[in-house]
């Protein structure tokens, strides 16, 4: 038998595969073609404590091994997040862990306070959203900021933390160690990577946003590098995320120092390719004779597979 | 609703850049009219699938057929499938066109282009429906409907029928109905629109949005509706799930 389960601040996930915020919803529309049970935990789309509208359309546009994305964070808010997408959650056997934004500190307060007697396993925060003018990413680039909002959430959250890092830094060990200092129990990274495309027909912006976050296996190197500096600047677990689309890329950021992945744009081409992951890195483990999936993580950087290298 | 690998039984351009394309796929008895396909380009550098409308569906057979435009690189791409090969797609999908409620009722069909297709298979799951179709020129599917149902025909540059779009061939033609469903262009939706208003008409519009995950989840392909929509208490709805087809009076179309 191979151990395919990671523990995360706590929190035992059956496989360190899990759902990247705002492309699963609150997977409902996923449960219709797998066991969301399978899953290590389903992240959620991010929820705020009111409902938002979201921006104009149109929201995405392919590139290159990717997209561009600017929904604006459209969500019910979380009194509708409550009764209705977290009893559907409850019903499988997966960790649930809520996306939670906002546009001020208080905005987060609200959301985290109104968890606190839920059935949610672990908060993420996202502070790193580059399609929302105020909040978001005017959080997620300044370590003090970071730093700051990380201890206020603390200060109230009654489950663990994890704090959602933006890409779009230039040194992201930085923000990776203000969010430890605030006092968080893990991060996650990363968001998208703001981009911008021009439809020439049209001789104006492909999506209506202007901008928009760029996902999908085009951002993977960048990701992968940030996982490894972020996991090896910081003693608390770090999710990685960023074009993950197979098993083989999964593992990678197991490799460089993620504990567990976050399967996000892949999930538009593939509606399973989450539980495909997941199979895939114990058929890995399997062949290379490994018999828990925990002794690969960050083993790129401590001498290879067998630690022999 | 499934993904699963089609087999191409046919394709042919039906005009200059228009092609049809026949699938064997698993689940053509469930197809309702209206619905559409999620169709997966093999080229990984290309991520999103690309909706495309049913136009027929043979349950018997167990295929559908598609009618589509080239439109860019994913469109040209498909358009080189021959029998034999193998295409992704993901499907049915979408809610389709109130054909149960509006059988008995005399239904204008109304196509702008493009939006011509899904109409056909949404015209036979109806008693006595009538057509209003518009085209630039060149007209493609026009033998099959033409030679079904009353059609009332409008192009551009007048070479057939009315000359301008189809509002001037449905106001020439003096067509009668009790129920609109249309698709096509967001300018023509809403002349339509007015159209139904204005005649007391209740008026169904197929919309179009650039879409990712094509079944509710990512809310990239919303329309603003009237009302605060279902899923996200706001006024933007999922084309995706809760349309394409929409009674014209909840959307903006604006
Ligand atoms: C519900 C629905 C039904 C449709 N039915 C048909 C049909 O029956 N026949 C037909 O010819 N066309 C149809 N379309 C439009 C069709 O989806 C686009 O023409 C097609 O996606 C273009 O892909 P491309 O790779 O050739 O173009 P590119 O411009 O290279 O595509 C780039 C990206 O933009 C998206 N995109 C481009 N144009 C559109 C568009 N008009 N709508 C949505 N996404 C777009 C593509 O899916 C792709 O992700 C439909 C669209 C929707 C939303
Ligand atoms: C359509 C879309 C919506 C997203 N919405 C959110 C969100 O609500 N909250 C969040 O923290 N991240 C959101 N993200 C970012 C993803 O969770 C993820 O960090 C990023 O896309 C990189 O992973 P990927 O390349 O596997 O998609 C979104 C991404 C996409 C493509
Ligand atoms: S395409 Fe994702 S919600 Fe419609």
């Amino acid at each position: 038998m191979i151990r395919t389960s990671v523990n995360i601040a706590g929190v035992s996930l059956k496989n360190p595969v899990m759902t990247a915020s705002g492309t699963f919803g609150s997977g409902m529309e996923y449960g219709e073609f797998f066991d969301l049970s399978k899953l290590g935990a389903v992240v959620t789309k991010g929820v705020a404590s009111v409902p938002w509208e979201g921006n104009p359309t149109p929201r995405i546009c392919e590139t290159p091994s990717g997209m561009l994305n600017a929904i604006g964070l459209q969500n019910p808010g979380i009194d509708v997040f409550v009764k209705r997408d977290l009893p559907f959650l409850q019903k499988y056997d997966t960790r649930i862990i809520v996306n939670v934004c906002g546009h001020s500190v208080e905005e987060y307060l609200a959301v985290v306070e109104r968890l606190s007697d839920c059935a949610v396993d672990m908060l993420e925060i996202n502070i790193s959203c580059p399609n929302v003018k105020e909040g978001g990413i005017a959080f997620g680039t300044d370590p003090k900021a970071i730093e700051s909002i990380t201890k206020a959430v603390k200060a109230k959250a009654k489950q663990p933390v994890i704090m959602k890092l933006s890409p779009n830094v230039t040194d992201i060990r930085e923000a990776a160690r203000a969010a430890e200092s605030g006092g968080a129990d893990a991060l996650s990274l990363i968001n998208t990577l703001t981009g911008m495309k021009i439809d020439i027909e049209r001789g104006t912006f492909a999506i209506a946003n202007r901008t928009g976050g760029l996902s999908g296996p085009a951002i993977r190197p960048v990701a992968v590098r940030m996982v490894y500096e972020a996991s090896h600047a910081v003693k608390i677990p770090v999710i990685g995320m960023g074009g993950i689309a197979s098993a083989e890329d999964a593992i990678e950021f197991l490799m460089a120092g993620a504990r567990a992945v976050s399967v996000g744009t892949a999930n538009f081409h593939d509606p399973c390719i989450s539980v495909k992951i997941a199979d895939g890195i114990e058929k890995f483990l399997e062949r290379k004779g490994i018999g828990d999936v925990n002794e690969i993580v960050g083993c790129a950087g401590n001498g290879g597979i067998y630690g022999t290298v | 609703m499934k993904k699963e690998t089609a087999h191409v039984a046919a394709q042919e351009r039906i005009a200059a850049d228009i092609m049809s394309l026949v699938l064997r796929v698993s689940f053509a008895e469930e197809v309702r009219p209206g619905q559409f396909l999620s169709v997966y380009s093999a080229d990984g550098s290309r991520l999103l699938p690309r909706p495309i409308s049913v136009c027929d569906a043979d349950p018997e057979e167990g295929t559908i057929r598609l009618v589509y435009r080239i439109a860019g690189k994913g469109t040209a791409e498909f358009a080189k499938l021959t029998p034999g090969c193998v295409v992704e797609v993901l499907g049915p999908l979408g809610n389709g066109f109130p054909v149960e409620e509006f059988k008995d009722k005399r239904v204008l069909l109304v196509g702008g282009g493009i939006g011509i297709p899904p109409l056909y298979y949404t015209a036979k799951s109806l008693r006595d429906p009538v057509f209003a179709v518009g085209y630039r020129s060149e007209t493609y599917l026009l033998p099959e409907i033409s030679g079904r149902f009353e059609t009332h025909i409008a192009t551009e540059d007048g070479s057939l029928g009315t000359k301008g779009n189809v509002l001037d061939a449905i106001r020439e033609d003096r067509i009668v109905c009790d129920v609109i469903f249309a698709c096509g262009p967001k300018p023509m939706l809403r002349a339509l629109k007015e159209y139904a208003g204005e005649n007391n008409i209740r008026c169904f519009v197929s919309m179009e949005e650039r879409m990712a995950c094509g079944i509710g989840a990512c809310l990239g392909c919303v329309a603003r509706t009237t009302k605060p929509d279902a899923h996200s208490h706001v006024k933007n709805t999922r084309i995706c799930k809760d349309g394409p087809v929409f009674d014209a009076e909840e959307v903006d179309l604006t």
